[in-house]
Formats: C-alpha cells, structure tokens, sequence
C-alpha cells in the first residue's frame, strides 16, 4: 500500500461494461513525509475520497480485489483515507485537506 | 491505471487464438495536464477507442479483469474513453 493525494478526477461515459458505476480519481504518490513522488494515475475508489485528501492506496491485482465481489478491471484503488500520519525519519506533517486549508 | 493516447494500430496474423478478433492499439501515455511521457505500450481495446483519442488503460493481471479479456494473454487493456479530466 502506498500513501497518496487526491488531485483530481477523471470523467468517461464510453468505458469496459465491468468497470461502470466505479469513481475513477487522479491521485498524485506521496512519500512518508507526504511529499510529491512519482507519476500521477489514475485510480478507482473505493471510500469515497474527495479532493485534496491524503489517501492510502494498492496496486496490482490487489486493487480489483479490493472492490470484490465486483472485481472491475482496476490495478489501482483507493482503499482508506489517512487520518494522521506518524513517522520516526520523517518530518512530521498534518495530512487532510491542505488545499483547503491554504485557500 | 493511466491515461494514454491512441496513436497506431498494430497488424499481427500470427498470435495467440485468444487474441484473435481482438484490436491492438499502440499507446502513448500522457500525463493529466496532456503532456507526453516516455515510451509507448501496446493495448487490447475492449472499449472501440479511435485514433487519437484519450483513454484509460489499466495494466498487470488486472487487465485480464476486463469484460471481453478474461482467460486472455493480455497485460495491458484500454477500458474507458476519457471525456475530461479535471485538476483541483
């Protein structure tokens, strides 16, 4: 499981018959001191995450297993949203919505 | 998943019979804001996508999880044709 932020969604009427009715959001990796890391992609959700949140997420085919008994052709899902986060060798930071928050 | 451009098609007369009546698309991955990343992939269309057109391909043995894929040797599948992608 990786950490990870809401950035943004993705919108498709035309999509695999198995994978409708499933929110498809941009979620940008995060490191443990939740800094931006890595490629932004695309994945399914499964909490009902909103924008800007800090999120927790799997990859591979533990990601369409997530959403059993529908198993929809994702290889990345949303699985939890993170309420804090603590870490020895990180800075410690307040994850949520901090876009929000900034504004 | 990721999102990618349709940018070829790919011809192949020999190949697995369970890929056969199946279209292969080559993919050139983009970011969210449009912008080009490296490389290119090779995907089984399972959505009729056109040329050009954005679209969301899922990769691994997830992709055999697509309507249309099941028992398939497919690691990379297109399963959505893109509208639009907003940024927050």
């Amino acid at each position: 499981m990786q950490l990870g932020r809401v950035v943004g969604c993705v919108w498709s009427t035309v999509k695999n018959a198995s994978l409708e009715g499933y929110r498809l959001l941009l979620v940008q990796p995060l490191a443990a001191d939740l800094r931006d890391t890595g490629k932004r992609l695309v994945c399914t959700d499964w909490t009902g995450a909103g924008a800007g949140e800090t999120i927790y997420w799997v990859l591979g085919r533990e990601a369409s297993i997530a959403l059993l008994p529908g198993q929809p052709p994702s290889d990345a899902t949303i699985v939890g949203i993170v309420d804090t986060v603590h870490c020895a060798v990180a800075k410690p930071a307040k994850p949520g919505r901090q876009k929000a928050e900034r504004q | 998943m990721i999102l990618a451009r349709v940018v070829g098609t790919v011809v192949a007369t020999r190949k697995d019979p369970r890929l056969e009546g199946k279209t292969l698309l080559v993919l050139k991955p983009v970011s969210p804001d449009g912008k080009d990343d490296p490389g290119y992939v090779v995907a089984v269309d399972t959505v009729g996508a056109g040329y050009r057109e954005r679209v969301l391909a899922v990769s691994g043995s997830s992709a055999r999880m697509a309507e249309g894929c099941k028992d398939t040797p497919v690691d990379t599948a297109i399963v959505g044709i893109v509208d639009d992608v907003r940024l927050d």
